[in-house]
């Protein structure tokens, strides 16, 4: 079943600070902006990677975290009404006839747009894969790294592996639909919330899943399904029986499907022009890490700067012939409007 | 001042300085050590700077932060010897710091 697409003006995908300030530039020049990320929340790397920690290179921001500067944009941003879609990512981006572009994810969401902004920064976001000989084989059919659906691992032996709360939630959403379930970490702590370490804890005391302390080494089965893994502990090696494995070592960023869109690229990244910031692509722009050009900073503030000129290419492709008329936000009535100010 | 020396997992060395203050990824990075991805640029947010302590620097060096252990659940076998380099300031008494990188960062 295919969705009808979505119309706006354009398209950013990534939810990071450059893509969330797009929607700020791209506002004052009327333009709409859907925006889609693959992480479930907004703030990219600076809500994913780093939220407590504070950035020191804002102008005019002496210290922010990742969380607040992203909270801020936010709110920049809001009066423009921008259209957020998280926990997906695009997958697809095609040029159609009359130069406007159509793009899909894997939610299954479609979109019509003129303008199409990679805000991607390192790429999206993916589960890291343990660096195992042979691991690939076992992926979608033993091996997996989200849960779709519960459903699928009624009456599995299942091993999942990890420590923090997407392992420790795990274990304890499937434990009653699995066969048996097993734990295994690398140490006798637990990063996840101590409510569900404790849920776990009884688990193992009432015998209803065991817990191991080791780290996978190898993978046992016939090439497409799992018999087991062999582990090392502190007292040396042991198998685990099982026919499904989830292993939670985080996320890591991937380029991803961003190499498939026709676009020139240099060592994973998009070269862009520096007066426009337009890729190989008329009508597709990228900003922030993701873009490379001669004497580039990966810093925010320069994506922030690459957002403000990337938005008035968008306007002469959207409104071609149409005069564009530079405006302050300090004396313009007219933008003083649109962000619900005047 | 320190000299430290990085161990690629192929066996092939790369003796470089670091000054006092740096972390040891910052090092590893500045002197294109491969194998020191470091995605998140030394905020102990990513175990993408993991390396084994070579030798009596594994007692020395060993002891790590709690945010650092947390963050090694993410890195791939981990020994007894592991470190994220970006943890490891450089300092005088750290001179002759013998580490190896992992064969992959995943």
């Amino acid at each position: 079943m295919t969705a009808q697409a979505i119309e706006t003006d354009v398209v950013i995908v990534g939810a990071g600070p450059c893509g969330l300030f797009a929607i700020f530039e791209l506002g004052l020049l009327d333009l709409k902006c859907h925006v889609v990320d693959i992480l479930d929340k907004p703030g990219g790397q600076c809500a994913e990677l780093y939220p407590e920690k504070p950035i020191y290179d804002i102008p005019a921001l002496p210290i922010v975290t990742g969380q607040d500067l992203t909270n801020r944009l936010l709110e920049q941003a809001a009066p423009f009404n921008p259209q957020y879609h998280y926990n997906q990512m695009v997958t697809t981006l095609k040029k159609l006839p009359d130069e406007s572009f159509e793009l899909e994810t894997d939610g299954g969401m479609k979109f019509h747009c003129k303008v199409v902004v990679i805000a991607a920064g390192g790429g999206s976001f993916q589960p890291k894969k343990p660096p195992m000989p042979g691991i690939e084989d076992y992926e979608g059919t033993s091996v997996f790294y989200s849960v779709k659906r519960m459903e699928d691992f009624r009456g599995k032996d299942i091993l999942i592996v990890g420590g923090g709360d997407s392992a420790l939630d795990w274990v304890i959403n499937l434990q009653p639909l699995a066969n048996s379930m097993t734990l295994l970490h690398r140490r006798d702590e637990f990063r996840a919330a101590p409510d569900s370490v404790n849920k776990m804890r009884e688990l193992v005391a009432g015998g209803q899943m065991k817990l191991h302390i080791g780290q996978v080494t190898a993978l046992h089965g016939d090439g497409k399904i799992l018999s087991g893994a062999t582990v090392k502990g502190k007292d040396g090696e042991f198998d685990i029986a099982c026919n499904t494995m989830l292993p939670f070592f985080g996320l890591t960023m991937k380029l991803g499907p961003v190499a498939d869109w026709g676009l020139n690229l240099e060592e994973n990244l998009i070269p862009v022009d520096t007066e426009k910031f337009s890729t190989s692509e008329r009508g597709i722009f990228a900003i922030g890490d993701i873009n490379h050009y001669p004497g580039k900073l990966k810093l925010i503030l320069s994506g922030f700067h690459e957002a403000a000129l990337m938005a008035q290419e968008a306007f002469r492709i959207i409104n071609p012939g149409e005069r564009l008329l530079f405006q302050y936000t300090t004396s313009s009535s007219n933008l003083q409007k649109k962000l619900g100010v005047a | 001042m320190a000299k430290i020396t990085f161990i690629e997992h192929n066996g092939t060395e790369h003796s470089v300085d670091g000054d006092n203050g740096m972390s040891v990824m910052e090092v590893a990075v500045k002197n294109m050590v491969p194998g020191i991805d470091a995605d998140c640029g030394g905020a102990c947010a990513c175990a993408t700077c993991h390396v084994y302590l070579q030798g009596e620097w594994a007692e020395k060096l060993g002891e790590r932060s709690e945010m650092e252990e947390d963050m090694l659940d993410f890195a791939f076998d981990v020994k007894d010897s592991s470190r994220l380099s970006c943890q490891i300031r450089v300092s005088d008494d750290i001179d002759g710091l013998v580490v190896r990188v992992p064969e992959k960062q995943f």
